[in-house]
């Protein structure tokens, strides 16, 4: 952690911003114009149907792709993430949706590939105490951590990528669909965790296809939309406004359910 | 009255954990049972080889005979270490016997034809071996070439090198009587010293593994028996011991072996206790995955290749001492694939992400072992290269049935 940024940014400011980010790969444009911020202490659900780019713009942020254009702005200056290394850097860690683990290396390994202790001579017991330190916090349950990650299941896998995040002491996490194969007792416990990372004052940036995830953490919802901004929500936002934003259409079998909802109440208190 | 506090890593009571030497062992068993089989089928192979080649001619077995293996272990055996190093990342380098022609037509050359002395010849060859390594992992970083290809190129390019450097003669005998010439033929560790350095293993695996145990205790993690790690060192010890005495019944150990083994102890070493070896599987595993955690992933890609040219390079320093010269035929014949089918018989495996230093120990005595055994039937090489490549075809059915067996039961 070379030339990493000094001094937190106090809570509210702007941490990371976006400005015209774009992503061609060949013919497809999977993002066009992306404008986006994340201020410390926030969290910022990022929500699109499928393909919507997403996990792309989270991957440049990462520093794994590289934008076709755009700025980002990083704690007020402009950085430009070359590699996933500079990116880890400055501070930015991701739980991928795909979630990046080495199969063939046990939970304690991958939870610090990149950031052993002694890199000289491994110090594997404070490693494995940490380690299971973080799992804890998760609510994990792992049977073994010297067991190779092909051994867990997906939820378990999850639970160590999103582990392994949160090692570094990062200003910003950014995790895609971090809830997705998780049990009920896990989610709680990330979504606890996403309540309690926003606390300390780190800026937070989730992707999610479930709605009461959203709302329950989230500040402000920004909804992507084949590659473009469609939109930002605050939390209390009716979901009929939402999957109208997501899906680009306001008659669909959601909004439609939630009028039949709406017409019925009106019945009701016309009745009374 | 407190409940004994829960370690750490015993809260989920699914799993089941050895405990005392009972357990030790019946991990073991599971274990292979998964496919994760270690260097258990080497050493069962061995076993067998060596009964074979007994029954067959029993001077195979005899103290003199396995001083002369262990020489001839130690030239392709370093080359081997170089091997398991870019097999580690699932990466191949089949140059290596091109590469220690060139390091031993260096020493011929340099030091014999050009008076320039021994150290600075021998470090010339790793030199260049450091460069060739270092070019095929930049082919491979920015151009994408595949190492399949690049070290093909480099085994015929190499080839022509030597060639050329040892010009109209084809070959260069080194001075009989010297030290260089001596050390790759004759010199034998003292007896006092071969035992003592058999008694290190033991010592070492008990100092550490209590030191371990006390510190996991310490941290509240479980900790290992103390019982299964006496009884690891004992016999290790004990096998130790009993393979040094009856070499003293020949010659002894040769120093030319012990370089190579404390090569392989280092190598292991940086392996498993570093960052670096650390890097390394991780790369062999899942390179993007690598890359993501902020890996420099070329960087560990121009590592392997540099030191697997370079061991290939010493390997070939090593056979010119042996042999007394260097000449056109040096690396060239069944060097390659000896020492590529040497990594992958002792447990490297060939789709990266696994393998160990010790591999290029054991499989280096196997493909040794079936050699001399040959050898001493009269057999002629063509029979010989059958076997070897018999053998190597097993070597890659076992690897390829484990890790079917593996993924089964989520060993990766
Ligand atoms: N490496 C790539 N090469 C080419 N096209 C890509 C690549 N990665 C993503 N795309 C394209 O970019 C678009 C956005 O993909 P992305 O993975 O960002 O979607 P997403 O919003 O995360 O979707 P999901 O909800 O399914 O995860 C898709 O059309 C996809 O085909
Ligand atoms: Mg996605």
């Amino acid at each position: 952690m070379a030339h990493r940024p000094t001094g937190r940014t106090p809570r509210g400011e702007v941490l990371l911003s976006l400005r015209g980010i774009s992503k061609n790969f060949g013919a497809v444009s999977a993002l066009t114009g992306i404008d986006l911020d994340v201020h410390a202490g926030e969290v910022v659900a990022l929500v699109g149907d499928n393909g919507a780019g997403k996990s792309t713009l989270v991957k440049v942020l990462a520093g794994v792709h590289q934008p076709t254009s755009g700025t980002i702005t990083f704690q007020g200056r402009p950085v430009t993430m070359a590699s996933p290394s500079a990116a880890l850097d400055l501070g930015i860690a991701t739980v991928f949706q795909d979630l990046a683990l080495c199969e063939n290396l046990d939970v304690v390994a991958n939870i610090f590939l990149g950031q052993e202790l002694n890199p000289l001579r491994l110090d594997e017991v404070a490693m494995e105490v940490r380690a299971w330190t973080l799992l804890h916090e998760l609510a994990a349950r792992i049977p073994s951590v010297r067991e190779p990650i092909a051994s867990l299941s997906g939820g378990q896998r999850q639970t160590v990528a999103i582990a392994r995040s949160l090692l570094m002491d990062p200003r910003i996490i950014m995790l895609d669909e971090p809830t997705a194969a998780l049990g009920v007792a896990q989610t709680a416990e990330v979504l606890n965790l996403v309540e309690r990372v926003r606390e300390k004052g780190l800026g937070v940036i989730m992707i999610s296809h479930n709605m009461e995830d959203v709302r329950a953490v989230a500040d402000r919802i920004v909804v992507l939309r084949l590659g473009r901004n469609n939109g930002v929500f605050t939390p209390d936002a009716s979901n009929q406004e939402l999957v109208g934003a997501i899906t680009g259409a306001t008659d669909n079998a959601v909004s439609r359910r939630e009028g039949r909802i709406q017409a019925g109440r009106a019945q009701a208190e016309d009745a009374l | 009255m407190t409940e004994p506090k829960i370690q750490l890593d015993r809260g989920d009571s699914r799993v089941t954990h050895a405990t005392g030497l009972g357990g030790t062992i019946r991990a073991f068993f599971n274990r292979v049972k998964a496919g994760d089989l270690g260097s258990l089928p080497v050493v069962v192979g061995l076993a067998i080889i060596w009964s074979v080649f007994t029954a067959l001619n029993p001077i195979f077995l005899s103290p003199n005979n396995l001083v002369n293996l262990l020489f001839d272990c130690s030239t392709v055996g370093i080359i081997a270490l170089g091997i398991v190093c870019v097999l580690m990342l699932g990466e191949i380098d089949l140059s290596v016997g091109s590469m220690s022609g060139v390091g031993s037509a260096m020493v011929g050359v340099l030091w014999v034809g050009q008076g320039v002395p021994l150290p600075v010849a021998i470090g010339v060859a790793l030199g260049l071996g450091a460069l060739i390594g270092a070019a095929y992992a930049t082919l491979r970083n920015r151009l994408g070439m595949p190492s399949f290809v690049s070290t093909l190129s480099g085994l015929l390019a190499l080839l022509g090198l030597q060639l050329y450097m040892l010009g109209s003669t084809g070959s260069i005998n080194l001075p009989y009587g010297s030290g260089f010439v001596n050390f790759g033929q004759l010199l034998m560790m003292p007896a006092w010293l071969s035992y003592a350095l058999a008694l290190v293993p033991g010592v070492v695996m008990v100092a550490s593994g209590l030191r371990t145990n006390a510190r996991r205790r310490a941290a509240n993690l479980s900790a290992g028996s103390s019982g299964g790690l006496l009884l690891k060192a004992a016999i290790t010890t004990a096998v130790l011991v009993a393979v040094v005495a009856y070499l003293n019944l020949g010659r002894g150990l040769p120093w030319m072996f012990g370089l190579f083994v404390g090569l392989v102890v280092v190598m292991d070493y940086a392996l498993t206790r570093t960052q670096w070896g650390r890097s390394m599987k991780a790369v062999g595993g899942n390179a993007e995955a690598a890359r993501r955690a902020g890996i420099n992933v070329r960087r560990i890609y121009i590592s392997a290749f540099m030191l697997c040219s370079m061991f290939a390079a010493l390997g070939g320093v090593m056979s010119s001492a042996r042999l007394a010269s260097a000449s056109q035929q040096a690396g060239t014949g069944d060097v390659n694939l000896n020492a590529i089918a040497a990594a992958v018989i002792g447990g490297t495996s060939l789709f990266g992400g696994r393998g160990s230093a010790w591999a290029a120990l054991l499989g280096i005595i196997v493909i040794q072992s079936i050699a001399n055994g040959l050898t001493l039937l009269n057999l002629s090489s063509s029979l010989r290269y059958m076997i070897t490549g018999g053998v190597l075809a097993i070597a890659v059915i076992v690897d390829s049935l484990a890790r079917q067996s593996r993924q089964s039961h989520g060993r990766a």
